[in-house]
C-alpha cells in the first residue's frame, strides 16, 4: 500500500465518523483495567456505542465466543423497538446500564455499557452474525448500539465522558506504568 | 320613487319611531333596488316621511284603524316624533325640517351609523387613500366589510319589534328576505369607491380584497346575553330573547368607528428549475444553536429578488425534492414553486420575467414564470421516480481501472436500506428495500473514481457508498472489498416533472 498517497487523501477527505461525530471516551469501565468504551456522537446528537481501540477484546489476538444481548433473564435489547419519529417504545438507558456481554474463546467475559443516559435504537445484530466484525471493524460495522438522548440533555451526557485529548492521554499513562514495570 | 307598497306603511311607521335610519327602513321593506340606497340619506328619509304621511289620503281608514293600536304599545319617547307626521300634508314646513334634521343626526339603534355616515364619500376617500397608499397593482378589487357582531343582535330586536307589533295586521316580514347592512353598505361604497379610484371596477370576485372594519365598543356588552344562554339557538324561541334584550334596542351616543383599512392580495405562484454549483449552500437558512452557520440558502437565493419583485409580504418555498448542503444540481435543474403572499405587484411579461430570472445569482434559475392560481402538481417531495447522481469516490486502498469496470455491469441492484444514523434523529426507523438501477464507473487516479447511479427515488447515495455502519447492505465497500468514501456528489436532475 502507498502510504505516502494514503496520507495525502486522508488529509483531503477525512473519514465519515472525522467529519459528523465526536469522539467521547470511557476508560476503564466499572474500574475494569481497560475496558474502555467510545461514544460516537453525530451533530444530530444520535449516539453511536463502539468498543475504544484499547478495548482488551482487542488485545492479544482474542476470539469472539459469543455475544449475547439478552442482560438478564427479564430484559434482552434484542426485543427493543422504537415506533414513529418521536422513538416511542424504546427502553431507556442510564450510564452504566448493561447492552450486551461478550464471551470470549479464553472464556474471558465482557460487559458492554450504555455509558450515556438515552433511548436505545437499535443494537447492531449483524455482529450476532459475523462476530468477528467486532474484531475487524470497531468503530464502524462492529458497532454495539445506537443511542438518542434526550434532546435537552444531548450536551450534558458526554460531560462525564473524556475527550479524545484525555483519552489518549489516559492511554499513554498506562503503557508507561507498563514499561516502567520490572 | 321608492319603490314601497301601501302594506309597508305600518313597518315603515315602526321602523322609524324606533329609531332606525332611512337605509335601514329600506331594508327591513325588503327593498332590493340599489338606485334606493344610493340616494343620499336625508332624501330617502324625507320621502318615507312622505311615504306614511300620503296615507291619510289614499288608505285613510285602515290607518286610523292602525293607528288606534298604537299609543298603548309605542315607546313612550318615540311618540311625538311620530306623531306629527301622521297629519302629513298639513304639517309646517319649519317644524318638519327641525324634525327630519333631529333624526339625522341620530345614530340608528340598528346599523349603529353604518348606513348613515359611515357610507358616504367621505369613507369611499379614506378607503381609496389606504389603497393608493399601499401602492398596490390592481385591475379590480373586492370590498369587504366586517361589522361587530352585535348589530345582529340589534337587527334582531328590530325585528321582532316589529314583528310582535303588526302580529295582528298579518304582516308578513320574512326575515331572510331582509336585505343585510353588508349588503347594502357595498351597493352604496362600491360605486362611491370606483368613483374615487378613477373608474377602476370594484366587483364582488376579485383578487384584489379591500376590507373595511367597523367596531362599536359601547355596545360590546349587548353580545354578552348570548354566552350565559343555555339554549342552543337563542333566535328561534323569541321569549328568551326578548326577556333578556330590549325590543327596539336602545339608542346609543356614538357610532360605529372604522378601523384601519385592510388590503390583501390573494398569492401569486412562481415556479421554476434551478441549478446548485456550489457544495456549501444549504437548502433552507441553517441555524444551528441560535447560530446562523452558512451566510445564504438555496432558498433565500432564489426567494429575496423575486419577493422583491413582486413585493411580497412574505412566500412559501417548495421543491421537488432537496439536496445536501454539499450536494450539487445539475442537469435540467431541480423544479421549485413559491406561493407568494400578499403580493403588491402581479403583472409581469416574459421581458420581465426574464430579467428577475437573471437577477438570481449564485443559483442558476430557468424556466421562471408565475401563475395566478396553486400549482396542484407541485408538492413537497414530489421526485422523479429515477434519480441519477455523480459521485466521486475515494478507496482505502488503491485501485486500477480493471478492479472497477465489474460495477458498470451491476443491474438493478436491491440495497436494505436502515435509516441513515444522519437523518434517524428526525425520521422513523426502518428497513427500506432500495433499487440501484445501473452505476457506470470512471477512473480517476489509484484512489479516486467517479460513479455514476440511476437510482429508484428516495435511496440514500452517501450511505450507499461508505455503508454507514454497515446499516446500508450492500455497500459499495462491500462491493470493492475496501473502505470508500464519498467526496463529491452531484444529482443530475432530468426533464420530466416540469411543473
Ligand atoms: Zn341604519
Amino acid at each position: 500500500m502507498d502510504s505516502v498517497e494514503e496520507r495525502d487523501t486522508e488529509i483531503k477527505a477525512p473519514s465519515v465518523i472525522d467529519r459528523y461525530y465526536t469522539r467521547w471516551y470511557r476508560a476503564d469501565m466499572k474500574g475494569k483495567p481497560c475496558e474502555d468504551h467510545c461514544i460516537l456522537q453525530h451533530s444530530n446528537r444520535i449516539c453511536v456505542v463502539t468498543l475504544a481501540e484499547t478495548h482488551p477484546i482487542l488485545q492479544d489476538g482474542r476470539t469472539i465466543k459469543s455475544i449475547n444481548y439478552q442482560i438478564s433473564n427479564g430484559c434482552s435489547r434484542l426485543k427493543n423497538k422504537v415506533f414513529g419519529k418521536s422513538k416511542r417504545g424504546g427502553q431507556f438507558l442510564t450510564d452504566f446500564a448493561p447492552l450486551c456481554r461478550i464471551t470470549c474463546t479464553d472464556e474471558s467475559e465482557y460487559t458492554i455499557y450504555s455509558c450515556i443516559r438515552g433511548r436505545l435504537l437499535e443494537v447492531n445484530e449483524n455482529i450476532l452474525e459475523r462476530p468477528a466484525l467486532l474484531l475487524e471493524k470497531p468503530s464502524t460495522e462492529g458497532y454495539i448500539a445506537v443511542i438518542l438522548p434526550k434532546f435537552e440533555e444531548s450536551k450534558s451526557i458526554t460531560e462525564n465522558l473524556l475527550s479524545r485529548e484525555e483519552f489518549e492521554r489516559v492511554v499513554s499513562k498506562r503503557s508507561v506504568a507498563v514499561q516502567s514495570q520490572p | 320613487m321608492l319603490p314601497l307598497k301601501d302594506k309597508d306603511k305600518p313597518v315603515v311607521q315602526k321602523l322609524l319611531s324606533a329609531g332606525c335610519c332611512a337605509r335601514c327602513v329600506l331594508r327591513f321593506c325588503c327593498v332590493s333596488v340599489q338606485a334606493a340606497y344610493r340616494q343620499p340619506q336625508q332624501e330617502t328619509l324625507k320621502e318615507l316621511h312622505c311615504f306614511i304621511g300620503d296615507t291619510t289620503d289614499s288608505g285613510a281608514a285602515k290607518s286610523t284603524e292602525e293607528n288606534k293600536d298604537e299609543p298603548a304599545e309605542d315607546p313612550p319617547s318615540k311618540r311625538p316624533k311620530l306623531e306629527p307626521s301622521l297629519t302629513g300634508a298639513e304639517l309646517d314646513q319649519g317644524s318638519t325640517a327641525e324634525k327630519l334634521k333631529d333624526e339625522e343626526s341620530q345614530v340608528c339603534v340598528v346599523c349603529l351609523g353604518i348606513l348613515q355616515e359611515l357610507c358616504d364619500k367621505n369613507q369611499a376617500i379614506k378607503i381609496v387613500e389606504a389603497v393608493k397608499g399601499e401602492n398596490y397593482e390592481f385591475d379590480t378589487l373586492v370590498l369587504s366589510v366586517s361589522l361587530p357582531a352585535q348589530l345582529c343582535v340589534r337587527e334582531h330586536s328590530c325585528w321582532l319589534h316589529v314583528k310582535t307589533q303588526l302580529r295582528e295586521k298579518s304582516i308578513i316580514l320574512g326575515k331572510d328576505d331582509v336585505i343585510q347592512v353588508k349588503e347594502a353598505f357595498k351597493w352604496i361604497m362600491q360605486s362611491l369607491v370606483a368613483k374615487e379610484l378613477g373608474g377602476v371596477a370594484v366587483v364582488t370576485k376579485s383578487p384584489f380584497e379591500v376590507g373595511v372594519e367597523f367596531t362599536h365598543p359601547e355596545t360590546d356588552a349587548d353580545c354578552h346575553f348570548l354566552y350565559v344562554s343555555n339554549s342552543s339557538n337563542i333566535f328561534t324561541p323569541g321569549l328568551f330573547f326578548l326577556s333578556h334584550y330590549p325590543c327596539p334596542p336602545i339608542q346609543t351616543t356614538t357610532r360605529c368607528s372604522a378601523q384601519d383599512v385592510q388590503c390583501l392580495h390573494t398569492s401569486v405562484f412562481v415556479a421554476g428549475r434551478y441549478n446548485k454549483f456550489c457544495r456549501s449552500l444549504p437548502q433552507t437558512p441553517w441555524v444551528i444553536d441560535g447560530e446562523r452557520r452558512m451566510e445564504s440558502s438555496v432558498e433565500e437565493l432564489i426567494a429575496t429578488p423575486i419577493v422583491s419583485a413582486f413585493r411580497a409580504q412574505g412566500f412559501n418555498f417548495s421543491s421537488s425534492g432537496r439536496e445536501d448542503v454539499d450536494v450539487r444540481t445539475l442537469g435540467n435543474g431541480r423544479p421549485f414553486a413559491m406561493e407568494l403572499l400578499n403580493p403588491h405587484r402581479s403583472r409581469f411579461n416574459r421581458v420581465q420575467m426574464k430579467q428577475l430570472q437573471e437577477k438570481i445569482k449564485q443559483i442558476k434559475v430557468t424556466h421562471l414564470y408565475y401563475h395566478r392560481e396553486a400549482m396542484s402538481r407541485m408538492k413537497e417531495g414530489e421526485e422523479e421516480k429515477t434519480k441519477s447522481y455523480t459521485a466521486l469516490i475515494w478507496t482505502q486502498k488503491p485501485i486500477c481501472s480493471e478492479d472497477i469496470t465489474f460495477i458498470d455491469g451491476i443491474k438493478d441492484l436491491t440495497l436494505e436500506q436502515k435509516t441513515p444514523l444522519r437523518v434517524l434523529h428526525r425520521r422513523v426507523l426502518a428497513v427500506r428495500p432500495r433499487v440501484i438501477h445501473s452505476m457506470t464507473t470512471r477512473f480517476l487516479d489509484p484512489h479516486h473514481f467517479y460513479l455514476g447511479l440511476k437510482t429508484q427515488a428516495g435511496t440514500y447515495i452517501k450511505e450507499f457508498v461508505h455503508g454507514d455502519f454497515g446499516r446500508t447492505k450492500p455497500n459499495l465497500c462491500q462491493l470493492l472489498k475496501t473502505e470508500t468514501d464519498i467526496l463529491e456528489l452531484d444529482v443530475e436532475v432530468g426533464w420530466k416533472p416540469l411543473i
